[in-house]
């Protein structure tokens, strides 16, 4: 699974608006290269990342081979309640990766 | 060098961009861009109409911060932040990010809503060449703003082949 | 005066060349960090954006994780890494005391595999090795390097510092006339740096993906058309010693980003 690196606060206080940055290990190859015999290296990137809060979508991305190798995103999401932040990374070949952090709101 | 959001549509001067993309001395190294047929701005336009239709799109109301210069077209910072109360009667529905040197005119696009409470998304592009980045933004109400910045991006001096 | 230098030939200019190239103290010598964009050099300073970070997390997983036959963690005789490994990469690359050999981490880390744990060693451009040696050097970020160059240390500096002061290649340019001599200055570009090798494993943008020094090393190589070195030679590891040198009293930036 490729690795990622979520970094937000883990508590805020009801109301606040916190930002929320991520990166994830991933080549985004463009499908535009060519190897060293001159080929082709075939396309392969994140296509989608979604990220939920206690159920409910919050941000979500679509990634076309624009984006830079091992996409960085940073948004905000206002805290409500205490709850799950799910991050979802879907790539053009149907691998998803998931990750759970915990948000305590108070 | 200094980030700033650029509205205007100012191109940049073709000489100056062409003397800053030699200057350095040695040639070290193969050129490292991709050599596929490059979108046109003909090609960009296509895929702005696809998304916003028959609605106007009028520059303002977005900040687009991204480096003048660009040190390495494989990623390049972008800020792009939008003045919006960011409620469920008006916020700031999709960001739309165009180019027009690239080989695919779409880039990326963010999805927002009244639970972000700021219009403020950061990630890193990839530039193909010197060329002029778009950001389109879709309100709740329909309105469709937008803003450009023109970016020159050089070459870095010790590549590596394949 | 230096351009005459570089010219002379024969012992009397090599000597000079040498006393050239270590004049310089390391303070004044400049890190790339301090050349990049002030966009890069945030994106560098901020923990939760900096690419490299990525393989100093897989590297902390590693370290955790028990292989080989001897079903081993690096954990299980290190411990926390935190408190074992902090100030370990200011000392590297050091002689290994048993062998002989000059070992940098990734080869220190190899060894410890291969001997320790009975796993087979990581490829050398692996994303494994470079985490596991990113999230080493990162547990000395901010410390100054400080090689050992005497005693056993002394013959692969020597070595390293004649590579150093050797043109080579087609351009037949040595390591110090841009690292030296032209620092700060424009190639296409780039802004040449000392050379000092402090943020390595580095995130490189032309390499889209973390990447190791002897892998840097080789793309200098290329690009004075010289002939390169394999990852792991001998006469990259007696370089690396020589900047480390260099670089003495400086602090180690792991994982650096650069262009």
């Amino acid at each position: 699974m490729a690795q990622t690196r979520i970094v937000l606060p883990k508590t805020a206080k009801k109301g606040e608006i916190i930002e929320i940055k991520s990166l994830i290990q991933h080549a985004m190859e463009t499908g535009h290269r060519r190897d060293n015999m001159g080929l082709a290296i075939p396309r392969h990137i994140i296509k989608s990342y979604r990220v939920t809060y206690a159920g409910e979508e919050v941000f979500r991305a679509e990634l076309f081979p624009g984006v830079a190798a091992n996409p960085y995103f940073s948004f905000t999401t206002v805290a409500t309640v205490s709850g799950d932040v799910v991050f979802t990374w879907e790539d053009d070949r149907g691998t998803v990766v998931t990750e759970t952090v915990r948000l305590t709101v108070t | 060098m200094a980030m700033g959001a650029r509205s205007d549509h100012a191109r940049v001067d073709i000489a100056r961009r062409r003397l800053l993309v030699g200057a350095g001395g040695l040639v070290l190294g193969p050129c490292l861009l991709p050599l596929a047929a490059t979108a046109t701005p003909e090609a960009m336009d296509a895929a702005v109409r696809q998304v916003v239709g028959t609605g106007m799109v009028r520059p303002g109301r977005v900040k687009l911060e991204i480096p003048e210069l660009a040190e390495n077209g494989f990623s390049v910072p972008m800020t792009i932040s939008i003045e919006s109360p960011m409620t469920a009667a008006d916020h700031v529905r999709t960001i739309y990010v165009f180019s027009e040197k690239n080989p695919l005119p779409n880039v990326v696009r963010f999805h927002l809503g009244p639970r972000a409470g700021r219009a403020r998304v950061q990630t890193s592009i990839r530039l193909a060449d010197t060329q002029r980045i778009t950001a389109i933004a879709a309100m709740s109400d329909q309105s469709l703003w937008s803003a450009t910045a023109d970016v020159i991006v050089t070459l870095s001096a010790c590549l590596e082949t394949g | 005066m230096r351009r005459s230098a570089a010219r002379l030939g024969g012992l009397a200019g090599v000597a000079a060349l040498f006393a050239l190239a270590a004049s310089a103290p390391a303070q004044q010598r400049t890190s790339a960090r301090e050349l990049l964009s002030p966009e890069l050099r945030a994106m560098q300073d901020d923990d939760a954006r900096n690419p490299g970070m990525l393989w100093v997390e897989q590297g902390a997983k590693l370290w955790q994780t028990p292989d080989g036959a001897a079903a081993k963690s690096c954990a299980g005789c290190h411990g926390d890494a935190a408190a074992s490994m902090t100030g370990v990469a200011t000392r590297y690359p050091a002689v290994d005391r048993a062998s002989g050999a000059l070992l940098n981490l990734e080869l220190r880390i190899n060894r410890c595999r291969t001997e320790h744990m009975r796993a087979p060693p990581f490829d050398y451009e692996s994303d494994a090795l470079l985490g596991l040696t990113s999230f080493l050097a990162h547990q000395s970020r901010g410390l100054p390097m400080s090689v050992a160059t005497d005693g056993p240390a002394a013959p692969f500096l020597a070595q390293g510092k004649a590579l150093y002061l050797e043109r080579q290649g087609q351009l037949n340019v040595a390591c110090f006339q841009c690292h030296d001599d032209n620092v700060g200055k424009r190639l296409r570009g780039d802004r040449i740096s000392s050379g000092l090798a402090t943020g390595y494993p580095a995130y490189r943008l032309d390499w889209q993906r973390s990447g190791s020094l002897h892998r840097r090393l080789r793309a200098c190589q290329l690009g004075v058309r010289a002939h390169q070195f394999e990852l792991g030679a001998p006469e990259y590891l007696a370089l690396e010693l020589y900047l480390a040198a260099r670089a003495e009293g400086l602090p180690i930036e792991t994982p650096g980003v650069r262009k």
